[in-house]
């Protein structure tokens, strides 16, 4: 019979120690801590992901998915991970390191930390369905909490996505809006209620995302996007914005700004029984410029007294817009960059439409030609 | 023969149709048919030379802009998509 010791020892022999110099060299490397999880709330390595030792079979494949990328596993002293090392060694990884003296000698030697940012115990019990996904977990539920999405129009396609991204937890939510809440909006903006009609449609949002959820914080913008406002609103850091606005000098105004800028645009658009949806996201993808260069000509453009929608529609694209922006703020699946989705509520059929990056854009082409805020007239009110 | 899928604001240019028969085995000509036939329609989507610069055209899910633009060939039996630029969200 072997003791601890030994197959500690036969262990080590059969796995790759590194130190935390040759453990950075790595490149691509996904780190792994094996720790259990109060000793992972303690502190941990920056960018490390957590999954304890007892899960670590079933979890690794789906968090670290290339089996061919070094993985570099460490515990507390190095124990453990030379285990885990083996464990990964077993699955088929191929190059999977234990780091020597662990957390305790990377502390030591004055690398970086990062030091707790673990749930309460409410807010792991909000939240327990969104942890219980290995894609999310808590770690991308403190992602959730971190960040920051703009949702430009609190209506139809604003709604849904005020209410499910507070849900979810998403950490500060700004609303740009400068309309006061009708009664013909109650058919679809479900954000709204009889007890805010008449008030600015942003402090209403707010006041139901309150109610909701207290972990959300909550910046109000009660003006239009115009080419003298942008700059300053987007100065507030917003990562992701969901455009839900309703006419095209916006639309084109947001664009721009977020070509130069590189944040991504979670695209929603509707009318009657119609709607689309597609993430704009500068460098990974095409912009809004690269499917339409410029606004239609205003005698040209569709009337807008023919509107009308549905008002389940926006709640289905507004719905999708805040799952796009959900993935892309926690890193996870693939937004819809490069896909133009078309949605057709009375025959219930998606389409989806490939949409390129074009060379000629004027915005985020190879030759710009348009290099600052252009301020189309707005030709339909409604 | 192809099926042209309109969109709901072009609607009213194609007689309320959501779905339009059109023939031709380049974008050209069949854009040439469809304008020729409805003529409203097809002044909504290209001017004789060009495709307006706010209506995308997909043939089979590609927008014909990258892939040969009017010359680009249409197969039989092909689903093509109007699709102009849309403004409503808020609405």
């Amino acid at each position: 019979m072997a003791t601890y010791r030994e197959i500690l020892e036969k262990t080590k022999a059969e796995i790759r120690e590194v130190d935390a110099a040759e453990a950075q060299a790595l490149e691509g490397a996904v780190w792994v801590d094996v720790r259990r999880h109060d000793e992972w709330d303690e502190g941990h390595i920056p960018g490390a992901i957590h999954i304890p030792r007892g899960s670590l079979e079933s979890r690794i494949e789906s968090r670290a998915p290339d089996h061919s990328l070094p993985v570099v596993l460490y515990c507390a002293s190095g124990e453990r991970s030379a285990f885990a090392a083996k464990t990964l060694a077993e699955l088929g990884y191929e190059h999977p390191v234990s780091l020597a003296g662990g957390f305790t000698d990377w502390k030591r030697n004055g690398y970086e930390i990062k030091l707790p940012t673990s749930l309460s115990p409410e807010k792991r019990a909000r939240y327990s369905r969104h942890i219980l996904i290995p894609e999310i977990g808590e770690e991308g539920q403190l992602k959730l909490l971190d960040s920051k999405i703009l949702l430009l129009g609190a209506g139809g396609l604003g709604s849904p996505a005020a209410l499910y991204l507070a849900a979810a937890g998403v950490g500060h939510i700004g609303i740009v809006d400068a309309d006061i809440v009708d009664e013909s909006n109650l058919q679809r903006q479900i954000v709204h209620s009889l007890n805010t009609l008449g008030t600015p449609k942003v402090d209403s949002a707010k006041r139901t995302i309150e109610a909701l959820n207290p972990d959300v914080r909550v910046t109000t913008y009660r003006e239009r996007l115009t080419s003298e406002n942008i700059d300053r609103i987007l100065d507030d850091g917003w990562e992701i914005v969901v455009d839900g606005t309703d006419n095209f000098p916006t639309r084109y105004l947001l664009n721009d700004a977020c070509v130069w800028r590189g944040i991504p645009v979670v695209y929603g658009s509707i009318y009657r029984f119609e709607g689309q949806v597609s993430v704009f996201k500068s460098g990974d993808g095409p912009c809004y410029r690269c499917l339409f260069p410029a606004p239609p000509p205003p005698e040209l453009a569709p009337s807008c007294s023919e509107g009308g929608v549905l008002g389940v529609l926006p709640g289905i694209i507004g719905s999708l817009q805040t799952n796009e922006a959900l993935k892309l703020a926690l890193g996870i699946g693939e937004p819809l960059i490069g896909r133009l989705l078309l949605f057709d509520a009375l025959t219930t059929e998606f389409d989806e439409m490939r949409i390129k990056r074009n060379p000629d854009c004027p915005v985020c082409g190879e030759h710009p030609t348009i290099t600052e805020y252009v301020d189309y007239v707005e030709f339909c009110t409604r | 023969m192809s099926v042209v899928r309109v969109p709901p604001v072009l609607r009213e240019e194609a007689g309320g149709a959501r779905e339009v028969e059109a023939s031709g085995a380049t974008v050209r000509e069949l854009l040439e048919d469809l304008a020729g036939r409805m003529p409203a329609l097809g002044d909504k989507i290209y001017d004789g030379d060009e495709i307006r610069p706010y209506v995308n055209v997909y043939v089979d899910g590609e927008d014909v802009r990258t892939s040969g633009g009017l010359d680009a060939p249409v197969r039989e039996g092909a689903t093509v998509v109007l699709l102009p630029a849309m403004a409503g969200g808020k609405l």
